[in-house]
């Protein structure tokens, strides 16, 4: 797998956020966040278990408000929660989010499951929706399963099917909750590659919160750390860079498995 | 905005140039692939597809289903595809789309004929039926283990459950057992008044209210209430894997989780039922007092002297049946729920529907046999 990064050429901010707190109620989870997402960049938000990794994800897609800050959003008008409510939605039809369990409406089929945003927000007919349902299905490996009930299928194939209701809209920005949780070395590597093709191929850019050293080394050009402790990002930048660079034991620790710190 | 373009000609060497202008993109027309298609088919065939893009501007999954259906028609006639022209993104998409063949064997939508409908209705009935019965017999089994001092659950859990289904109900079953005992009393003052026998609204309501309705509204509440939580709760640990957890540590589900609620449920019925009595009588007075120029003493004394002992146990015996019912029925749809959000919720359904029948069903026996027995 070839990476992109030469071909992209200059890059542009896709999503910046500055100073951000967040917050349930009066105990806040992580403060001081500053960091940009640039556009087509596989972008990494890793740290240990119970770091807010997935809780900064609710965040970004705007399923929480944060308790101070902003995140904004290149092409639009103001942070996400500042801007009037008509533009937050459209701006929402243009993110794909794939949730840790794939999250797929368990009564509806696989191609139903895809073909809802399709119905909601394009003006197409229904054999035109149903084409872009078996594509989507067939780019991430599930042609033939149209007719199956997410009950019927494995858990590798609900996340991948996960991963062609969040690609249905063409999004521009894809998000992913721990894409590899719960797989088989092969599937989690297969995933890892239909993300990279993913993204040189729909021009995409993409969030991973993962804590898989491996998917993170494969696949990200861009990352930021969370440590639970002190409830802050404490590193930021290219994943082996990092690897390479960083000073921080916590963040050695964390990208060589603890073996650094064991040994010392 | 651009107007998408499709043109499409034969050259003499033979090929099919097939040219793409303009924003193809879902939702701005995108033409129906068979006029290329047929274009295709006509004798002699094409030598070779070629695509140019060249001044294609945009676009998205619009037209990766056409190039993807024009492209499996390529495959079928065995026609040569240059796919150079298409943009480089378009081209790992569809290689990406065609890497895993196509589950063999798709779901075929043929409807099964009406006999075979039939007789599998009647085989998933016959096996209901007795899933049913076997899940009586594990709960009266795990009652006798009960009774051996052997059973295991938690009594936290069951004190929980009791407050549930018990304190937690009162006020429900305040406010309609008030009501309906209001009800009954206008219902019945309408006629009596005709012959200044209004006072008889006491028994009518006292009666009514200890015998049937009473205890009956309570299953009701208690069936919407306690035995659809029920089944909601034991239907999402079977999603969770909860109950799969509680079986491989040898801790079988009837004893901990279901043996606690239906203990809970039969003995808090009785005492809720007795709590209605006394609302609908409340109910019957206040009209009664208001309405009907009866004094309080008056209209307990009446009420008093109407009903007897045996109205009232017949009474809280049906609630504690009607617990044991609602209890099993909640029970028995959420242990054998399936594991999606959906099979919850018709876990749920279910549940309510059999304990307002079985209900019913165990009203109409035990009043059948009280008269006979003249109870």
């Amino acid at each position: 797998m070839s990476s992109a990064s030469e071909d992209r050429g200059k890059t542009r901010p896709k999503i910046t956020v500055s100073d951000l707190t967040m917050a349930y109620g009066s105990s806040v989870v992580m403060q001081d966040l500053d960091f940009t997402i640039n556009e087509r960049d596989i972008f990494v938000i890793m740290g240990g278990s119970g770091s807010g990794k997935s809780t900064l994800l609710r965040h970004l897609v705007g399923l929480h408000e944060h308790a101070r800050g902003t995140i904004f959003y290149q092409g639009t008008s103001a942070g996400f929660w500042e801007m009037p409510p008509p533009e937050r939605e459209r701006l929402l039809r243009r993110f794909g989010v794939l949730y840790q369990g794939g999250a797929l409406w368990s009564s509806m089929t696989l191609a139903e499951n895809v073909a809802l945003p399709l119905q909601e927000y394009v003006q197409a007919g229904a054999e035109e929706i149903s084409a872009v349902s078996s594509l989507k299905l067939a780019l991430v490996g599930l042609a033939g399963f149209e007719e199956y009930y997410p009950s019927e299928i494995s858990g590798g194939m609900t996340k991948r099917a996960g991963l062609a209701r969040a690609m249905a809209l063409d999004p521009d920005v894809l998000f992913f909750d721990e894409p590899s949780a719960g797989l088989d070395p092969v599937s989690s590597r297969r995933l890892d590659d239909l993300i990279l093709d993913l993204r040189d191929s729909l021009r995409a850019t993409i969030v991973v919160v993962t804590h898989e050293l491996s998917s993170i080394f494969a696949i990200g050009d861009d990352s930021v750390f969370l440590d639970g402790e002190s409830k802050s990002m404490i590193a930021s930048g290219n994943p082996k860079q990092l690897l390479a660079e960083s000073k921080d034991p916590r963040v050695r620790a964390f990208l060589t498995r603890g073996e650094e710190t064991n040994r010392g | 905005m651009k107007q998408l373009d499709l043109e499409y000609a034969r050259k003499p060497d033979g090929t099919l140039h097939v040219a793409l202008a303009g924003e193809w993109k879902l939702g701005r027309g995108i033409p129906a692939p068979q006029g290329i298609i047929e274009e295709m088919g006509k004798s002699p065939l094409p030598r070779k597809v070629i695509f140019e893009t060249g001044v294609l501007a945009s676009w998205d999954s619009g037209l990766l289903t056409f190039l993807s259906s024009v492209l499996s028609r390529c495959t079928q006639l065995g026609v040569e595809v240059d796919r150079q022209g298409l943009p480089e993104g378009v081209r790992r998409l569809l290689a990406l789309a065609s890497a895993v063949p196509a589950r063999a064997g798709r779901r075929g939508s043929e409807p099964e004929p009406v006999l075979a409908r039939v007789g599998n209705a009647v085989i998933a009935w016959w096996i209901a039926c007795g899933d049913m019965l076997a899940f009586i017999g594990e709960a009266f089994l795990s009652l006798l283990h009960l009774l051996a001092g052997k059973a295991r659950f938690r009594r936290s859990d069951f004190l929980l459950v009791v407050q549930d289904c018990g304190a937690r109900s009162l006020p429900i079953v305040a406010l309609i057992n008030l009501l309906v005992g209001l009800i009954l009393a206008f219902v019945g003052a309408i006629e009596l008044r005709r012959f200044g026998a209004q006072i008889y609204v006491a028994d009518l309501v006292g009666i009514g209210m200890l015998r049937d309705i009473a205890p009956i509204m309570t299953g009701i509440i208690v069936t919407g209430r306690t035995g659809a939580s029920f089944a909601a709760q034991l239907g999402t640990m079977e999603a969770n894997q909860e109950i799969d957890a509680l079986r491989t540590l040898g801790i079988p589900p009837m004893d901990f989780l279901v043996l606690p609620r239906l203990l809970a449920l039969s003995l808090m019925m009785p005492l809720l039922c007795l709590y209605a009595d006394l609302m609908g009588i409340a109910g019957g007075l206040v009209v009664g007092g208001s309405m009907l120029g009866i004094s309080p003493v008056q209209y307990l004394l009446e009420t008093k002297h109407a009903i007897r002992l045996n109205d009232l146990f017949l009474g809280l015996f049906m609630s504690a049946v009607f617990g044991v019912l609602v209890a099993l029925a909640g029970c028995l749809r959420g242990v054998r729920s399936g594991r999606s959000a959906s099979a919850v919720g018709e876990a749920t359904t279910s549940a309510v529907v059999t304990g307002i029948v079985s209900i019913v069903v165990a009203t109409a026996i035990i009043t059948g046999i009280a008269y006979v027995l003249g109870i």
